[in-house]
């Protein structure tokens, strides 16, 4: 129990009347890639946010390296080493590569009795580091408009690892993206696990998860369905189990087997 | 994997066409009103060159209108780069201006009294659209447009109420030797304009009380206060974190806070910012006027606001430049007084600005694509 590095342990939220969350555990070690499905609707979305602290937990309890945790806030989360990258979220299209980069977290330089915005510095440390993830800048002060889909994710990535993330949630990173940019993020959370960092992958696209996942939660009407392990388990089941299991079953086989 | 992906990352995008070192220079928020603004010398030199508009005289005229306009649209322009826009500016500024017209002349306090005074209700009440627009989630547009008519309102009724007059003067031969008074309606530099006048370079009075003494008399404050509120929001906005903070308010507020950027605060201390710059221009106003009405200040936050939009920055936020809001400001003073030294009738100034606008936003939306790859 003790390698893991955050575990979440029957979680609950309600929204007034509705259960979003109706116990949920899952935990995450470092150097993994935990897989968490589910359908729209299943409560990833609400999971996630209550694990960087954007909600808080009507129930249960959330405990970092085996002690227990409280976040009020994201940025209380933040500063325990969890970093979240949303699906649309993750950038400011208007701003430089830069300034996206650095946002919250800019370096200063004094000079008198001003501190300035460090530009110097944040250029070049923000080129060395989309460099390292495979991503040649024509300029720092390159809008992140002019970025592609698979290259923001892999900014906003880049950007929670530099600064110290030992968990990194990943909602839906793949789900908007074409062939080549899916395979490059996924290439991508690939380099961060071999850092040694737990990365939490949200998707309801089994054969992404297939591709990177070391373990794999699903969620089902704010319900943990279960975590298996790779190789345990085959995509056919998963894609059940997301789904509710018999349904997609029927629909399945009126479509030949191709979801 | 990760061979893969190494051989598919070569050094250089073959699909990312490279800029050479001009087109770069030339591609940034203000261009548009860089040119706007030779665009707007080259014709008034054309056609005015002999009206005295480019002597000492002329240039402090239209350079303090410009001034004027400045004050307000580098308030302006950084409230509307972090995301919001403020519709009370000019009932801010008649306000101001019976606040401290009323402390000083009418209940015999100092005028410093009155200006601290205006400019802490000034702040108070920035704070007050602030926190309602944060706090509620309505547009800005109709917390300050509420604001626009409150404040008006109240400003008339106060000014009746007490004086039984909507104008209220006096206020120069009350600020006489106040030791705060001097900052918005002095003149500084008078040395240098004697000392030029004396080289013949500027022009002396030949009768009258003043003969002897330069046309020019000094640089006004208010011009100063332009400089200082410029260099002041050009350096916040692109040299600082705070700066870094205006832009992510503005441009996504959600992705901002969600990594610890404050939004809430950065946008309340814009509008307090946009606010404090009303107040400025309405201590510069009553000072060089030496009364305050409670109808100044009509209009001016769509005065404000072209200027910004002529300057390059974006309505809905999370880009734009201070630059280019001050040159936006020149331009609309340079137009506004240089149809009077042409001698050209009052009412095309309006058609000019019209078509002024019209360019400068369609020329700043095409850079602007340019720049963020917008589609």
């Amino acid at each position: 129990m003790s390698d893991n590095l955050i575990e979440l342990v029957d979680i609950e939220k309600h929204f007034g009347p509705v259960i979003a969350l109706n116990g949920v555990s899952v935990s995450v070690k470092a150097g993994e890639c935990h897989c968490l499905l589910g359908d729209n609707g299943a409560g990833k979305s609400t999971f996630i946010k209550t694990m960087s602290g954007v909600h808080k937990p009507t129930k249960g309890k959330i405990l970092m390296d085996g002690k227990e945790v409280n976040f009020n806030s994201p940025r209380d989360a933040m500063e325990a080493g969890i970093a979240t990258v949303y699906q649309d979220l993750a950038m400011i299209p208007l701003m430089s590569v830069t300034r996206n980069f650095w946002m919250g977290r800019e370096p200063q330089k004094r000079f008198g009795p001003f501190k300035f915005f460090d530009f110097a510095q944040a250029n070049e440390v923000t080129m060395t580091e989309m460099a390292k993830m495979g991503i040649h800048l024509r300029s720092p002060d390159q809008a992140v408009g002019t970025l592609s889909g698979g290259e923001r994710q892999t900014v906003a990535i880049s950007r929670a690892v530099f600064f110290g993330a030992k968990v990194l949630i990943l909602d839906e990173p793949t789900s908007a993206l074409g062939v080549r940019q899916t395979s490059n993020v996924l290439a991508t959370i690939d380099k961060v696990r071999q850092k040694g960092i737990g990365v939490v992958f949200i998707t309801h696209n089994v054969r992404h998860a297939m591709a990177v996942g070391d373990r794999f939660t699903v969620l089902n009407r704010g319900k943990t369905l279960g975590t298996a392990l790779r190789g345990d388990i085959k995509a056919e089941e998963l894609q059940d189990l997301m789904a509710g299991g018999q349904e997609l079953a029927e629909l399945e086989g009126s479509l030949g087997g191709t979801i | 994997m990760a061979e893969t992906q190494s051989a598919a990352a070569p050094q250089k995008d073959e699909r990312i066409r490279e800029m050479s070192p001009m087109r770069k220079a030339l591609i940034r928020p203000e261009l548009g009103a860089i040119c706007g603004t030779i665009l707007v010398f080259m014709f008034f030199l054309g056609i005015a060159s002999d009206s005295g508009m480019f002597s000492p005289e002329g240039i402090i005229n239209w350079g303090t209108v410009s001034a004027q306009f400045a004050i307000i649209a580098v308030g302006a322009c950084l409230l509307m780069i972090a995301g919001e826009f403020d519709l009370s500016v000019g009932s801010m500024i008649g306000f101001s201006g019976i606040i401290i017209a009323l402390i000083s002349v009418q209940w015999g306090y100092p005028v410093w009294v009155g200006i601290l005074v205006a400019f802490a209700m000034a702040l108070a009440i920035g704070a007050l659209n602030g926190y309602l627009v944060v706090k509620t989630g309505l547009p800005s547009f109709i917390v300050t447009l509420a604001f626009l008519y409150i404040l008006r309102g109240l400003t008339i009724f106060i000014s009746i109420a007490t004086t039984r007059k909507t104008i209220i003067g006096g206020v120069r031969e009350v600020a006489e030797g106040d030791p705060i008074a001097w900052l918005f309606g002095g003149k500084v530099f008078s040395g240098l304009f004697v000392w030029l006048a004396d080289l013949g370079i500027v022009g002396k009075f030949v009768a009258g009380p003043k003969a002897g003494q330069p046309v020019v008399e000094g640089i006004p404050m208010l011009m100063i206060w332009a400089v200082i509120l410029i260099v002041f929001g050009h350096l916040l906005l692109t040299r600082t974190r705070f700066g870094n903070w205006i832009f992510a308010a503005g441009g996504d507020a959600q992705a901002a806070r969600y990594v610890g950027v404050p939004v809430n605060r950065v946008k309340i201390l814009m509008f307090m910012f946009t606010a404090f710059c009303a107040t400025i221009f309405a201590t510069c106003q009553v000072m060089e006027f030496g009364s305050a009405a409670a109808d100044r200040g009509l209009l001016k936050e769509f005065e404000a606001i072209i200027s910004v939009v002529i300057g390059g920055a974006l309505l809905t936020g999370g880009y734009g430049s201070v630059v280019g809001a001050a040159l936006g400001a020149l331009i609309f003073g340079v137009v506004q007084q240089g149809l009077f030294f042409a001698g050209v009738e009052s009412s095309l100034f309006r058609v000019f600005l019209g078509v002024i606008l019209l360019l400068a936003v369609i020329l700043n939306t095409y850079i602007r694509r340019m720049i963020t790859g917008e589609r």
